[in-house]
Order: C-alpha cells, then structure tokens, then sequence
C-alpha cells in the first residue's frame, strides 16, 4: 500500500462528527434518498456551527424514523407517529435545544397527521424533515396519504384512487412559518433549505421528494435510483413563493420545487409568556424551560 | 359513629354544589368533624336538577354516598320531587317556600320554608339565594354551628363579595330563628 | 430534597381527589403537563392550568391522548417532572406510549381517574375495571406499579409518592383512582415544604462517550443521561442493548425485557405498600384498594361485632401485587375475599397466589357505584363459615 493511500484510511469520515460511525453501514437500500438528506442535515449543522450539544433529533417509525439512530447527536427514536408531540415535549422542557424532528411521508403525515397541524398550528420552535417517497418503504410498500393518484403500491395492485396530501400546503396552512420542498437530487438547496429552517424560530418544514428504488420504483416500473434522479433533474421546476394550490404532485408529473413559505409570526412559548404577562403583569416570571428553577 | 346525611337539591345555577361545599367545609374545616361531599356530574349539573351531597360524621366517612338524609335542602320543586320520598323517617326539609309546593309528609318529619329567592332579589343580587338558605338551614337544624357556617361562606364565596354573602347569610339566618320561635310558641 | 416552599399550598384545605391530586403533583415539583379533557379526570388539567403560570410550570392541552403521553416522555427526557391525567377511553389510547415509556425507563406519572367501561361506559359514575389494563394494556411483557388512593387526602400523598417512586426506579408510574375519589371533597391537609420529601432521579456522573442510557447496574436502575450535556445518546422503542442501541434478536429481547421486569420484581417488597388491620389470628381477610378499602370497613365492623374474626388488606399498591403476603395468608385464613368494582379483575392474582390453599372469594359488580356494605357483610359471613 502506498504511503498516500494509507493516509486516506486514517483520515477520517467527513461526516463522523455526526454520525455514529459504530452503527455503520446503515440498514438502507442501495440509491435510498435517505443518504442524502442525512447528510444535507448534517453538512446544514456543521455550517450553522451550532454546538452540537444543543441539538436533538426525534424520529418515528419507518425507513426514515431509523435517521435518529444513526445522528451523532441527543436522539430519540420514538413510535410511529409520535415523533412529533414527543419533540414538543423536549423542546417546552428545553428550549434552548434545536429539535429537528426527520421522519417520513407516512409517519408524520398519516398516523401523526393530527399531531403535525396542532402543532404547525401552535407555531411550536422545531424543524421538521420529512422524506417523501411516496410510499410505505418499511413495511414493503403499501399506499402513503402521498401517494399520487394511478401509482401502484402493494396495497393498490391497480392503481391508487385517493387523492394524495400537498404537503407544503398542508403545512402552511396548518401554521408553519416555514416551508420549503426540495429534492434528494438538490443537494445544495436542501442544505441551505434546512439551514433556513434550523435557524428559524418557529414551525418550520421541509419535504425531501426522495427515490425509493426498491419499491416504490420498482412496483411502478420506473427504473432505477439513478433514473428517478434523472426524472428529478428534468422534471423539477423552481418557483419560490409559488401559490401553495399548484404544488400537488401527480403521478410522474412536474415537481414544484422551491422556498414557499418564510413568514414571522410569534412561537408557542412566545405566546405562553405574551398570555402569562396579560393575565398577571410583573407577578409572571416569563417561561425559560427547564424545571422553572433555572 | 354518628352520621348525618344532607342532601341539596335544586337547579343547575342556583348554586346548589357551592351549598354542599359551604357545609362540607363548615363542618371538617371550622367545626373538627368529618365531612364527605358527592354530587351528580353530567348534564343535569348543567341546567336542570342537580344535587349535592353531605355525609357529616364524627369519625371518618366510610360511606360516601347520601341513601336516607336527615335534612333535604330543596331549591326546586323539580328536585324536592325527585327526592322527598328517600329521606329518614325523622327528616327536616328545608325549602324555597316560593318555588316548592309542599306535600304531605310522615309523621316524625319537620318542615321549614323560607322565600330565599325574594330575600336574595331584595339584597340586589339573586344569585345569594343559595347562601340565604344556607343562614336559614343554621338556624333551622342543628347540624353545623352558626358561626362555623357562616365562616365557611366568607371564605368560600368569590373575593369582593363577602359582605353581600354574608348579609345574604345573616338575612337567612334571622328569617329562620324568627320562624322556629313562632314554632315553638305554638307548640 | 425537600419540596420547594413556592410549590406547596401548606394547610388544610376542601378539595376533592381530582384537585388534591393535582396538588400533590405540583408540591413533587411538576412542572410539565400535558392532557386531553376526559370526564371524570378533567380538574386536574384544570387546577394544574390555574397554578401552572405563576410558578414557571407548562400545562399544554394536547390534541389528542397519544399526543399527551408522548410529550410528557419528551419534557421527562428534557429533565423535567411530568405528568398526565386520562379516564378509562383516554387510557385505551395512551397504552402504546406507556410502552415506550416504559421500555425509555422514562419517569413520569399518569393517573386513571376511572370510570364505568367498556368503550364511552359510564363518564360520570365511577369503576374500578381499568386495572387488568393498567397491568396488562400495552404490548409485551413488562411490570408495572399502581397506586390507588381512598380519599382526597391520600390523592395529594400519593401523587407525591408516585413521582417518588417513579424517580427511584426511572419509570412511569400509574395512580389508578376512581370517579368517586377524584369527585369526592374532603378535608386534604397538605404539610409544610419542608416536611414533604422528595426523591431525586439519579444522572450518570460519567462522562459524554462513557455512559449509556441503560448502563447495567447492580440494582438494575440505570442513571439516567441528561440532554445537551454532549452526551450524545440514543434512545429507541426497539429492543436495545446497554448503548440504546437497535439490537434485534433473541439474546438482546431477553436481556431487556428480563430487565425491566426484573427491576420492578427484585424491589417489590420495597414498592408494595399494604395497610394491615386485625390479619394475624383472623379467618377471613378482606382485601381491597382505593374508594372499595373504605367501603369494606362498616362491612368488617358488623362482621366482627358479630365474633367473626375479620382483618384487612388495603393495598395501597396494586401493582406489582403482593404475591408473597396473599400466599402466606393463604396457609393461615380460611378465606380471603376480594372486594373491588368490576368482575374479577385483581381477584384473579389473588385467586392464583392463594394456590388453593384457602377458600376465595369475590364481592364485585360492573360499576357505577361504590359497593353496598351490606353484600360484603354477607360475603364475609359466607366466608367465615
């Protein structure tokens, strides 16, 4: 072995602040757009320099909920469905933790749909991540509140009739303060997408339009992870600020892509403290987190 | 263990749980007895007949539930219908003389009525109606002592009105030693 | 540590159970609440609400019960004292969480405040018929402990003892009262700050890259990880190594799972806690808990004014059940009786300890109100003979 080969094995990982590197290699499929949009998170935190003592991710359950295990960072990998309400909890108890919730289509939007509105609709201080991929990955593939109309999945062998969620206009007008959509394939922009939400304060979100090659792809015939990226690369269409009723996605259709939502509006514990100093003046000590004695 | 049953019956605004609360805390708070208070959730405590019960005790209430009181505080002929039949054969009624008509009842039982609801208009304030019966209902019976209920009212009643509360009490409370020295003198 | 002085409304106070509950609660130094409106739970939520701003504690009314209990999991993982309060339906749907609760060794609190089931049942009349499911209601093997107060003042004691105890062993624990306690008023006493003592949840004094949120201890309570302490720490619902780590296979399920019940089993005779009256030399013992343990009691005193030799069990603990007392009663009495507001719930562990030894028995009924004394009498004189 030569000398410089040998130096390439001692450097380490770009990624090993963040990752756990003893649970390497991960469980995902070859081509996943998970690989990605980990490391779109974790390239976002390494360049906000956050003290990454400071940030905890919660995850639910699917191919996506495994992310919190493999974060080099306080992380919780909760039930499915339940990520977010968990992290509302952490986050009341410490506010000074970034939480980044980074979960799936299915997890967060289908069994935890009603948390994911009550709390945009509280404008709680988390980021939420959500890789949609049309599908149920895990479990082998069933219909998601995401799929497009006509797509096949294990559980519509002849097509999907239900009309699939628009996430980005769910999730504004649920409350979020924040919403961005972006594919596995812009790299760049889903960086500096969660970089955005991450410093946000507020509901922020950003749906991953990510491949899923071994299913959703494949019970579709759409060809390979690369060939779902080509499709990204021809197919997606930026438009900021673009009218939220004209981002549905349809069965292989055009992808409205861009930053939608960046808007102000006062956070949850922001108007705990506002409605604590109306009901009691100087006698309200404003909420800081922990146990109320720091 | 000597225990006493009230019930308190009525509808829903009239103030019918403060009343059992009042003598409630009355008794285990300002008197060193044991008090036990019940009462009936659901719709009927959000409009039409309710009631409230008070176990009150020497010792500790063991039983909670009110099955044959001594004394029925009736605000509502609604209520004193419902209940004037499972009452202890020896039972006062204590009623709204204006809002309840009377029945016959054995012969142990007495009966004592009171027009709480004008008294209370008279004060300015309808809603003491329950507080004027609660004076009348001391002087009447001789569960709790006068002045542990009347204290049990100051301290139960919203702050800043303590001093209408209290004169509703009074104004029962006159009403009610006037009528059982009328009673008296006839016996 | 003592209670802080600023969380304790020290007096006597007339409060019904639901309110003292919250009391008791908020003097063990609650300061996270998260809750959906049930009857017949709701007062809690709602003194915890009024009492809440004014000494820097959050109550949030969640969307829903499954929202309720993962937040209070999520504010315990922040270092904060938590709690949650639900009635039978409620119950049903907080039963995954308290899983995870469990299987995070997440301290927290949750209180039944129960009533009349199955499904709507009866909201406003009370049961006591949650219990197999407070053992039994989520997935999996696992040991729980449940306490269950008598009156209003035991809800204040027993709030504090619960997060006490859920300190002590890093778990949640449940408070399985009833309708007509949480609606019952009575006379609460509630002590100076300074008289009420509470237990301290043990953090790893190791450093970031040395502890494990399930470090393996002697006494099977591992020190809990404290977050943003760059620590770094992974928790997951899946079956876990010491790490926090996913590790499926049987090995890993055994150690676990053994584990968590272990904890509770190896410390039972320290968490049972039982008030006995006139047992030694009696032939029949009456067992009961919470509103039912002082129905019994006119019963009983009938019974032995009548020479019957009658004692009583309170468990103030439900769970884990104290296996080893009902066995060793079971060689002495000629019966023990159970008395509880369902068909048969705790009786059946009663039942299986007793192991035939003696006669058993069950004075119960579906719900909606508290025992008439006179079917126990009847009960204990069937049972004497």
């Amino acid at each position: 072995m030569s000398a410089k080969v040998e130096e390439l094995i001692k450097e380490e990982h770009p990624m090993e602040r963040l990752l756990r590197m003893d649970r390497i290699p991960h469980i995902w499929c070859p081509t996943c757009g998970l690989g990605t949009t980990v490391t779109a998170l974790s390239t976002a935190l390494e360049q906000l320099q956050l003290d990454l003592n400071n940030v905890a991710v919660v995850s639910g359950i699917g191919c996506t909920g495994r992310v919190a295990g493999y974060m080099k960072l306080d992380s919780f990998h909760t039930t499915h469905g339940r990520a977010v309400p968990f992290a509302l909890g952490l986050h009341i108890a410490r506010p000074e933790l970034k939480t980044i919730v980074f979960s799936g289509d299915g997890d967060l939007i289908s069994i935890g749909g009603n948390h994911f509105i009550h709390t945009a609709r509280r404008n709680v201080d988390m980021t939420i991540i959500c890789v949609n991929n049309f599908i149920y990955a895990m479990t082998g593939g069933q219909v998601a509140p995401t799929t497009p109309l006509t797509a096949k999945a294990a559980t519509t062998p002849y097509g999907n009739w239900e009309h699939p969620f628009n996430l980005p206009l769910l999730a504004a007008s649920s409350g979020a303060v924040y919403v961005a959509r972006w594919t596995a394939l812009h790299v760049r922009r889903l960086t500096a997408a969660i970089k955005e939400a991450i410093s946000k304060r507020g509901f922020s979100f950003v749906e991953v339009i990510a491949p899923c090659s071994t299913l959703y792809a494949r019970i579709n015939k759409l060809g390979t992870g690369l060939d779902l990226m080509k499709f990204y690369h021809d197919n997606s269409v930026i438009r900021h600020g673009a009218d939220l009723n004209d981002v549905d996605i349809d069965f292989q259709s055009k992808i409205v892509v861009g930053k939608f939502v960046d808007i102000e509006k006062p956070t949850y514990i922001d108007c705990l403290n506002e409605g604590g100093k109306r009901a009691f003046g100087d006698k309200y000590k404003p909420y800081g987190g922990g146990n109320g004695n720091n | 263990m000597a225990t006493t049953d009230i019930r308190i019956t009525g509808f829903g605004g009239q103030g019918v749980i403060l009343c059992g609360y009042i003598i409630g805390k009355a008794v285990s708070i300002y008197n060193d007895q044991h008090a036990t208070l019940t009462q009936s959730f659901g719709p009927e405590a959000r409009g039409s007949a309710c009631s409230a019960q008070v176990v009150v005790s020497d010792s500790r209430v063991l039983y909670p539930y009110v099955t044959a009181p001594k004394v029925l505080l009736a605000m509502s002929h609604d209520g004193y219908m419902t209940h004037k039949d499972k009452v202890a054969e020896d039972c006062v009624y204590v009623y709204e003389k204006d809002l309840v008509r009377l029945q016959e009842h054995g012969p142990k039982t007495t009966a004592y009525g009171i027009p709480a609801t004008r008294i209370a208009e008279d004060l300015g304030r309808k809603i003491v109606l329950n507080i004027v019966m609660l004076g009348f209902f001391a002087a009447v019976t001789d569960v709790v002592p006068h002045e542990a209920l009347r204290q049990a009212v100051e301290s139960s009643v919203p702050s800043g009105t303590e001093e209408l509360n209290l004169k509703a009490f009074d104004k029962g409370y006159e009403y009610g030693v006037g009528l059982k020295e009328k009673a008296e003198l006839k016996v | 540590m003592k209670a802080d002085p600023n969380n304790v409304l020290t007096g006597a106070h007339y409060l019904d159970g639901n309110h003292a509950c919250a009391e008791g609660a908020i003097a063990a130094g609650c300061k996270f609440f998260a809750g959906y409106p049930i009857t017949p739970s709701t007062e809690i939520a709602e003194r915890v609400s009024r009492r809440f701003p004014l000494i820097g504690g959050v109550f949030i009314q969640m969307e829903d019960e499954l929202a309720s209990m993962n937040a209070i999991l999520g504010a315990s993982w922040g270092g904060v004292r938590s709690m949650s309060c639900t009635s039978g339906p409620g119950f049903s749907l907080m039963m995954e969480n308290f899983g995870l609760g469990l299987m995070l060794e997440t301290p927290c609190v949750l209180v039944n405040v129960q009533r009349g089931g199955p499904s709507t049942g009866l909201p406003t009349l009370p049961g006591q018929a949650d219990m197999m499911q407070a053992r039994w209601g989520s997935h999996g093997d696992y040991e729980v402990i449940a306490l269950a107060p008598d009156s209003p003042q035991e809800s204040f004691e027993l709030a504090v003892h619960a997060f006490n105890l859920s300190e002590t062993y890093r778990m949640p624990v449940l408070i399985m009262t009833d309708e007509c306690v949480g609606h019952m008023t009575e006379k609460v006493v509630i002590p100076p700050a300074e008289e009420i003592e509470l237990v301290e949840i043990r953090y790893s004094s190791k450093k970031p890259g040395e502890a494990w949120p399930f470090e393996a201890t002697e006494d099977l309570i591992s020190p809990m990880l404290e977050v943003g302490k760059g620590h770094k720490f992974h928790v997951t619902g899946l079956t876990h190594d010491e790490r926090g780590y996913p590790v499926i296979n049987a090995e890993a399920q055994a150690k676990n799972v053994n584990r968590l019940v272990d904890k509770v089993n190896k410390h039972a005779e320290e968490i049972i806690w039982l008030q006995e009256k006139d047992v030694e030399g009696a032939d029949v013992v009456v067992m009961s808990y919470g509103i039912s343990s002082r129905v019994v009691q006119p019963a009983i005193m009938k019974a032995t004014k009548e020479g019957i030799k009658v004692g009583q069990i309170k468990m103030v603990t439900v769970w884990p059940f104290p296996e080893k007392r009902v066995a060793e009663l079971a060689e002495k009495v000629k019966s023990l009786v159970m008395v509880e507001m369902n068909l048969g719930q705790v009786f059946l562990e009663m039942d299986r300890c007793a192991k035939g030894k003696c006669e058993t028995y069950l004075v119960g009924h579906a719900g909606g109100t508290v025992h008439n004394p006179e079917d126990i009498y009847n009960t204990i004189k069937e049972a004497a003979k």
